[in-house]
């Protein structure tokens, strides 16, 4: 019996990570339900976006507070990850501390991983209570209602749970070293546990024990339970931000994409030498391309994995124009949407055997309604917003396209300049004749 | 009407057998908007006096689409882009410029995809092109002591990253250039891009134009710049509503160095 507790580590390892990558596959099979786009373009510019973006967090720190408390919260992960590296090093072999014999360097590690854990502690108090006291309006937005709000406030009590049993377990640790116990070797620094040791001063040594085996458990099966949260969450982001930054867009803002099934169509009507009663070529045969987007499947799969990639912070939407006078638009919204709605086509496939079979429901107006893609301005603020390169946007206006060549369902002022153009080549019904008439007025 | 502009049109350098030094896209809201074409006579009244040898297009040109675009009519758009880019293939067209960001942005942009390549600048980044080989100079303190601030169109700024020439032109006239709160990058737009200019708004409780120029009047100005048509009727529109059109004015880029010059 004595592998036992590898044994039940290794299952336990082996049950997380493969859970894991069975949701990773979903995710994967989803964000390919979308067309394909061409981003093979430029590469070394969208590594550099990515460790710009994304490894550097340049976008975050534009709002000082939440960009600082976010890279404290972003580097603790990042370097905590080492300790856990160990930890499961330790729960497979059933060592202790297996890095210890780094010395001194090791006793840096641990010191500074006990420094991290505090600033995390701090910086995720000081969130809670942005979200729940101070309630800062971007949290507070109707799409937050709910599952949103839940999740959000869910993160931040695991982080604060982790690290707090991250520093128990240092303490109990410390406490056993100095009292010399058998397998508690001295190894590393604990300059903030070293605090919490009068808490277990009057513990006996198999208390100790008992102490520090129950944190280092619950530590190491909580970062597995969080883990596997990560796919039913908007922490996906601590993921999907790499991939996100590398597929962002590179070109100008103002730049949005020619559909070229358009382009096709306008090309043969232009054609002077065109046939307009010919019959379809053989291999044009096939259904003509849907124009916009009405649903997820429409969308290219950039989009959708900007959708999983969206952690709902919300500064899209406090930077929406629409947003800010009252309007029914929220960019977050559309983001989220565009996620829930690819969830449930997912959902409905895994019940089809990989099948999607029609719901009756679509992305348009069962999630998103046309008076919320009609208040955009397309101002590209709730772009240059996010911190992750995300392009709500893109999504509007794939929509206002569906809604436009699909359904002609323009407001009736926009058909009306629309029909001005078309007439006489101008928004307004003025002659084209008369375009020159402001040079003698 | 005060002195003769001298505009020629592509036609007449065509007959003539020449090649214009730029095209300028006068577009919808320079040809047909009140408003808008005071700021074309504007910026010709700086052309002419640059000397320089530019060509409009006249009758035959034609909504760029970028309104149709934007609202979602992507049939629209490139069929105008076609009409348009046809055009100004057959004229051998390289250097186009104009007053409208939206213009701008999608000659420059949208259209060479669909076969349209031309070097597209917008009239503030001309303007400092011509002040920068010393073929325009801008003297005088007819401003000095005005409080100028600029309103980056969407469509110019953030979109296309030129936040730069429009403030280095409003400087040379020895005006003060303060900032709004939100600016540049992150300017507030005007309430009119993607086709809302041509549509009420949607239920909410303010109008972005109004929104936008309470920004502006926080910086206790004289006058606000644009460089946009559109921008420049929201903001104007949003003075209103302040009611502070008797001591704000809404200009313009080029209306602030034409009237600096006393032109």
């Amino acid at each position: 019996m004595e592998y036992l507790p590898n044994i039940i580590f290794a299952v336990a390892l082996i049950a997380g990570i493969g859970f894991f990558t069975r949701n990773v596959k979903k995710l994967t099979r989803n964000i390919k339900l979308g067309k394909d786009v061409d981003v093979s373009d430029n590469k070394s510019q969208r590594w550099k976006n990515m460790a710009r973006i994304a490894l550097g967090q340049t976008k975050m720190v534009v709002r000082p507070v939440a960009g600082i408390m976010h890279v404290i919260v972003y580097v603790g992960f990042i370097i905590i990850n080492i300790e856990v590296l160990e930890i499961i090093l330790d729960g497979l072999l059933g060592t202790h501390r297996l890095f210890s014999p780094l010395g001194s360097v090791y006793d840096f590690l641990i010191g500074s991983f006990e420094v991290l854990a505090l600033l995390v502690i701090v910086a995720v108090i000081v969130f809670w209570i942005r979200r729940n006291i101070i309630r800062i309006q971007r949290f507070i937005k109707p799409e937050m209602k709910g599952w949103p709000k839940t999740d959000g406030n869910m993160i931040l009590y695991i982080e604060f749970v982790l690290m707090i049993l991250f520093l128990t377990m240092n303490a109990a640790d410390f406490q056993l070293q100095q009292l010399g116990a058998e397998h508690y070797h001295e190894a590393g620094a604990f300059p903030i546990s070293q605090f919490m040791v009068p808490l277990l001063d009057n513990l006996s040594e198999s208390s100790l024990i008992l102490v520090e085996r129950t944190a280092w458990w619950l530590h190491i099966l909580g970062i597995l339970a969080f883990l596997n949260y990560l796919y039913y969450s908007k922490h996906l982001h601590i993921l999907l931000a790499f991939p996100n930054t590398y597929y962002g867009k590179l070109k100008p803002q103002g730049q949005f994409n020619n559909l070229e099934s358009v382009t096709k169509e306008v090309k043969l009507m232009m054609d002077p030498d065109a046939d307009p009663y010919a019959a379809p070529a053989e291999e044009d045969a096939a259904e003509p391309e849907k124009f916009g987007a009405s649903d997820v499947m429409d969308l290219n799969w950039v989009q959708l994995l900007n959708a999983y990639t969206c952690t709902e912070c919300g500064r899209c939407t406090s930077e929406c124009p629409a947003n800010q006078t009252g309007k029914k638009l929220s960019p977050r919204k559309i983001m989220m949407d565009t996620r829930d709605r690819l969830e449930e086509v997912g959902k409905i496939m895994d019940a089809n055997n990989g099948e999607f079979v029609s719901d009756g429901k679509q992305l348009l107006n069962d999630y998103i309604t046309p008076e919320e893609l009609w208040a955009c301005t397309t101002c590209n603020a709730c772009v240059q917003a996010c911190p992750v390169s995300i392009d709500p946007l893109s999504i509007i206006v794939e929509m206002r396209r569906y809604l436009v060549m699909e359904q002609s369902a323009a407001p009736t002022e926009l058909n009306n300049m629309m029909s001005n153009i078309e007439n006489n080549g101008a928004p307004w019904p003025y002659n084209q004749m008369d375009r020159l008439n402001w040079v003698n007025e | 009407m005060s002195e003769q502009l001298k505009v020629k049109t592509m036609q007449e350098f065509m007959a003539e057998g020449k090649q214009p030094e730029i095209l300028f896209w006068v577009g919808s809201a320079g040809s047909f908007d009140d408003r808008a074409k005071k700021i074309s006579r504007a910026f010709v009244k700086l052309l002419n006096k640059a000397n320089v040898d530019f060509a409009v297009l006249g009758t035959e040109e034609s909504s760029t689409g970028d309104v149709a675009k934007r609202a979602g009519n992507e049939f629209l758009f490139q069929m105008q882009a076609m009409m348009n880019i046809e055009l100004l293939n057959g004229y051998e067209i390289k250097r186009i410029v104009t007053c409208d960001p939206h213009s701008f942005n999608t000659l420059k942009n949208e259209y060479p995809s669909l076969g349209g390549n031309y070097d597209v600048l917008h009239h503030t980044q001309y303007l400092k092109e011509l002040i920068d080989n010393g073929r325009l100079t801008i003297t005088g303190d007819g401003y000095k002591g005005k409080r100028i601030t600029f309103h980056d169109p969407c469509y110019l700024g953030r979109a296309n990253s030129v936040f730069d020439a429009p403030r280095e032109l409003l400087t040379k006239t020895n005006a003060e250039l303060v900032e709004m709160k939100r600016h540049k990058k992150t300017a507030l737009c005007c309430g009119a891009g993607g086709a809302q200019m041509f549509k009420e708004p949607e239920k909410g409780d303010m109008d972005v134009n109004v929104l936008r120029t309470k920004g502006a009047l926080e910086t206790n100005p004289n006058i606000i710049a644009t460089g946009c048509p559109y921008c420049n009727t929201m903001m104007t529109d949003g003075i209103k509503a302040h009611e502070k059109e008797d001591s704000v004015t809404v200009l313009d880029v080029a209306e602030v160095l034409a009237n600096s010059q006393g032109l």
